[in-house]
């Protein structure tokens, strides 16, 4: 019975996306499938609370601990953001609409698997399943050519790092003969030894992949534009999630990642995200692309807190991730919503945006708390949590990653007020994009609007994020 | 409760302008002008029935007239903690009344876009009013940073382009970014006190109090005092770091460059002596030669390039980097006199920077242009204009019988004892002062005029503001009493906090006398 409960989330997600699969075998009907998908997620996520009472639990393959609760919360928070998104996103779509619902909910089920994961073999399942999904969900729109492309190209590179991963597991296998991440620390015993350490540095690559770590991040930008609006905010938000979840349990659980060498590693790769991406984004005249880099550097970000990894690590981590994911969530929530008229291409590039307060003031209030947020202003989320990673840098002495994240964050600055500034310019000419009118009273307007207030409220009165995160229990092999 | 409303009332007055914007032009407007009357009306009655005189000498604890406190991040000891003293008193006074003066002066400038123009100013006005009353550092900084992004866009989009087309944006970026880089340099300091005194006592304050208290080893306090200093040195500006004060002060609108000039200048010089001062007094000290060096720097530095501006508002800008270059010696010469002539000077200087740019904007409304090779022998074209700007470019190169000069004049004497040969030396831009303003008279006032049609003359509402800066100019230059004895208290606590007790003695019988 524990089982069941433990498991209960998943099993609801799996189950609702087989039901959406027989619903569209039998009868195509968008409404019903949103509808169903929609259910099937906020059950999942109502049974996280009869989760948490039996948390901690643990089998050989998954930890269902306070860090897989939180990680579930999100990815399943973000997938339900997505599916609303979508819903308005697709409304104007001539394809086939329903199928993509059920690549979401694979998807879910793919993040549920890996936060829970303390198995190599639950890991590669949980990360397989969350982005074979996606490379359908970024090529939807496959007529088009940027969305193909940049489906395409995930899917090759996403194999290369698969592959590495894969490597590296073999390395720690044939070091230790273990598997599960419990064994491995046993097995690898104090610094790792040297096949050990490879293992974990093609482990961190895998992965780094993913998160688009600076130098594996040259996917990011071209997926980002090419990718449909939601296919690109569940990217941008629960796949992320889902990853940094389980590097974060790898870091604090395995020794071989312990080591000084792999250590030093993280740091010039948090390092280089932070400028590297800051940088990058400047000269970006397409506003998903350019939020793709500021992910980049948000991402380094959000490293620092691995690699000091003791202290503050793990509630610094998890006040960024949920900071980062609701503001995400936002800023391309409107995207997609200022999208969703036109069947040809999103609307992303900045001159679309060209005097959207005069037409649209709600919405681009929401983008402009959005913007803010990114930039880590007071009044908004994303000030407690650089508050955080600042902190927690000058606790540990890490003066280096302190001074990458001042001087990436005035970099930042720039782009995200270029951005604001054409918010709110006159418009001269005619105008292609815009989104519905009734977009406020519609699901993905309420969605977009809810997210901003939750970005602001969290940013003024961050207590309970706080007190959860400090909270989180990671169950220790 | 009166200092929550304080903060909240320009916040909601603001919130009110946007929304009573569909119900046309004049309603945002008049809600402006009566949330920064009843901010000021409730400044003043505070001043009334409260006591700011000198507390008893040798209190331990740092008195405050009114405090407000509640928990808001229990995690970290992070409180909503409001405090005032004589000096966050006169200062919020000063951003009540700057206030209602930005509101004026806008009146006609600004025509589009009325409510959200005034939700910025306005918000401006309440973060700057938080930063004032603000002594748990957390919320300091959150007010420090928060009120920057009205005024980006103030300057974004309201502002006067400059010659190349898109300069208003370039300049506020470059605002932006300078405060707000130079502001996680203060994060960092305030960190680092934060988990010093983690590391001391085990629990986690940012409250002003018992950050005061951490002892530092010395390079760590010479680091961490240099992060302040930093960030209220871009504000203020201290010379190597003023990029960005004559780009945004040009291209802002008449009410931006009043509320720059007037008020968020002064937070720097608020932010030096109420956290930079008694937190690190040791390390302060130390600086305090190579701060009054870049004092004097500024000096002369503003003072010569005013001289060489084209621009009217340029040159006012750059006017103030000479003002504020006294503020700086002031501040770290820590005697009690030069203290208060450092708000004196700060008053003062609000007032008189205040008038000048009102004026411009006002040259600007009826020519058109900003430029002083276009203007000339305004004198008797322009009615009532040319006579306040005598008056108010004499106050700004310190005539005696206004605010500027006593302030002036306090600051050099009080240094005298402490820095005599920064003080000489700093006596020379006096003379710049001088040469500058009437620079400024001469070139657009007389000489040949380029035009012989009379200028509209001033109306009353242009007249009311005129005339109350120069009252108050005035006033606070021939009985400045009430100032200096509503700061006194505040002003002897960072004197004692900062340590040169052998010039106590000095200094009170002076103000006895």
């Amino acid at each position: 019975m524990t089982y069941l409960i433990a498991l209960l989330p998943l099993i609801l997600v799996c189950a609702t996306a087989v039901a959406v699969m027989l619903g569209i075998a039998w009868q195509r009907h968008h409404a019903s499938t949103v509808l169903t998908a929609v259910v099937g997620l906020n059950l999942a996520l109502l049974s996280l609370v009869a989760v948490h009472q039996v948390a901690p639990f643990e089998t050989l393959l998954v930890a269902v601990d306070g860090l897989a609760i939180f990680g579930a919360v999100l990815v399943l928070v973000s997938t339900l953001a997505c599916a609303t998104l979508a819903h308005a996103y697709l409304e104007h779509y001539r394809g086939p609409r329903e199928e993509f619902y059920l690549l979401l909910l694979c998807a879910a089920a793919g993040g549920l698997v890996l936060v829970s994961s303390r198995h190599m073999a639950t890991l590669f399942f949980g990360l397989e399943l969350l982005s074979m999904p996606l490379y359908g969900m970024l090529a939807y729109a496959f007529h088009e050519r940027r969305s193909l492309e940049a489906g395409i190209k995930y899917l090759v590179l996403s194999a290369a790092a698969t592959a590495f991963l894969l490597f590296g597991m073999a390395l720690a296998y044939a070091q230790t003969g273990r598997l599960d991440l419990a064994g491995l620390t046993a097995g690898l015993g104090e610094g790792g030894g040297a096949w050990g350490l490879a293992g974990a540095g093609l482990i961190l690559v895998g992965l780094g992949f993913k998160l688009s770590l600076v130098p594996f991040h040259l996917w990011t930008p071209d997926v980002y534009e090419g990718g449909p609006g939601p296919a690109a905010t569940f990217l941008a938000s629960a796949s992320k999630v889902a990853v940094v979840i389980v590097l974060l349990r790898l870091v604090i659980e395995s020794p071989a990642f312990a080591h000084v060498g792999v250590h030093q590693i993280l740091a010039v790769l948090a390092f280089a995200s932070m400028l590297i991406g800051n940088l990058l984004a400047l000269t970006q005249a397409n506003l998903k692309r350019l939020l793709g880099y500021s992910s980049i550097a948000h991402f380094g970000y959000l490293l620092v807190a691995l690699v000091v990894a003791e202290g503050l690590a793990v509630e610094t981590a998890a006040v960024y991730l949920v900071m980062y994911v609701v503001t995400t969530l936002g800023a391309f929530g409107v995207v997609t919503l200022v999208s969703s008229r036109d069947i040809s291409g999103d609307a992303a590039a900045l001159h679309h945006y060209r005097g959207l307060f005069w037409r649209r003031p709600y919405l681009t209030a929401v983008l402009t708390v959005a913007l803010l947020s990114l930039a880590g202003i007071p009044f908004t989320a994303g000030f407690i949590g650089k508050f955080y990673i600042v902190a927690l840098g000058v606790e540990a002495g890490r003066w280096w990653l302190v001074g990458g994240l001042i001087v990436g964050s005035a970099i930042g600055l720039y782009y995200y007020l270029r951005v604001m500034v054409t918010l709110y310019l006159v418009e001269p000419g005619m105008q292609r994009h815009d989104a519905p009118h009734d977009w406020g009273t519609r699901a993905g307007g309420v969605v977009v609007l809810g997210l901003a207030a939750l970005v602001v409220l969290l940013g003024v009165y961050p207590t309970p994020i706080i007190e959860w995160a400090a909270a989180l229990g990671v169950a220790h092999g | 409760m009166t200092l929550v409303g304080l903060i909240v009332i320009p916040f909601l007055g603001g919130l009110l302008c946007w929304l009573a914007e569909r119900r046309g032009d004049r309603l945002p407007r008049w809600i402006a002008l009566g949330t920064m009357a009843l901010e000021l009306l409730l400044t003043l009655g505070v001043w009334l029935s409260h006591d700011f005189s000198l507390p008893s000498p040798g209190g331990e604890a740092s008195t405050w007239a009114m405090e407000w406190r509640v928990p808001w991040i229990p995690r970290f000891g992070i409180e909503v903690h409001l405090a005032l003293d004589g000096l966050s008193l006169v200062l919020i006074a000063l951003t009540g009344f700057l206030g209602m003066l930005a509101v004026l002066c806008s009146w006609r400038e600004i025509v589009r876009r009325v409510g959200f123009f005034h939700l910025n100013l306005l918000w401006i006005l309440g973060g700057v009013v938080g930063v004032f009353l603000a002594i748990d550092l957390f919320l300091f900084f959150f007010f420090w940073e928060m009120m920057l992004v009205p005024m980006y866009f103030l300057i974004a989009l309201w502002g006067h382009s400059g010659s190349e087309g898109r300069t208003r944006i370039r300049a506020a970026t470059k605002f932006f970014i300078y405060t707000q880089a130079s502001g996680l340099l203060m994060l960092v300091s305030i960190l680092g006190l934060v988990f010093a005194h983690h590391a001391a006592t085990g629990e986690y304050s940012f409250s002003y109090d018992a950050l005061r208290d951490v002892t530092l080893s010395e390079p760590v306090a010479m680091w961490l005092m240099l992060g302040f200093f930093i960030a209220f040195a871009v504000k203020l500006p201290v010379v190597p770091l003023h990029g960005w004060l004559p780009d945004a002060h040009a291209q802002a609108p008449t009410a931006g460059s009043v509320d720059l000039a007037g008020i968020l200048l002064k937070t720097a010089a608020y932010g030096m002596l109420r956290f930079a001062l008694p937190f690190f007094p040791e390390a302060s000290q130390a600086f305090a030669p190579v701060a009054m060096a870049l004092g004097v720097v500024g000096i002369f530095y503003g003072a010569v390039l005013a001289c060489g501006q084209n621009d009217i508002k340029r040159l006012v800008a750059y006017t103030s980097i000479s003002h504020m270059g006294f503020v700086l010696i002031g501040i770290y010469a820590g005697t009690s006199l030069a203290l208060q002539g450092v708000v004196m000077l700060m008053v003062a200087h609000a007032f008189s920077a205040a008038g000048l740019f009102i004026l411009s904007g006002q040259l600007y409304e009826r020519l058109h242009t900003r430029d002083m090779r276009e203007m000339g022998g305004l004198w008797g074209r322009a009615g009532g204009l040319s006579g306040f700007t005598l008056c108010f470019v004499a106050a700004s190169l310190g005539l005696p019988g206004t605010a500027n000069f006593l302030g002036e004049f306090m600051v050099l004497f009080g240094s005298f004892s402490v820095a005599p040969w920064t003080v000489v030396i700093a006596s020379g831009g006096l003379v710049l002062a001088a040469v500058y303003s009437l620079l400024l008279m001469q070139r657009v006032h007389f000489g040949p005029p380029k035009d012989s049609a009379p200028l509209a003359d001033l109306d009353g509402r242009e007249y009311g503001m005129l005339l109350g800066l120069l009252a108050l100019v005035l006033l606070f230059g021939l009985y400045p009493q009430p100032l200096l004895d509503t700061t006194g208290a505040a002003m002897s606590e960072v004197q004692r906090l900062f340590g040169n007790t052998e010039l106590l003695d000095a200094t009170l019988t002076w103000e006895a006398s």
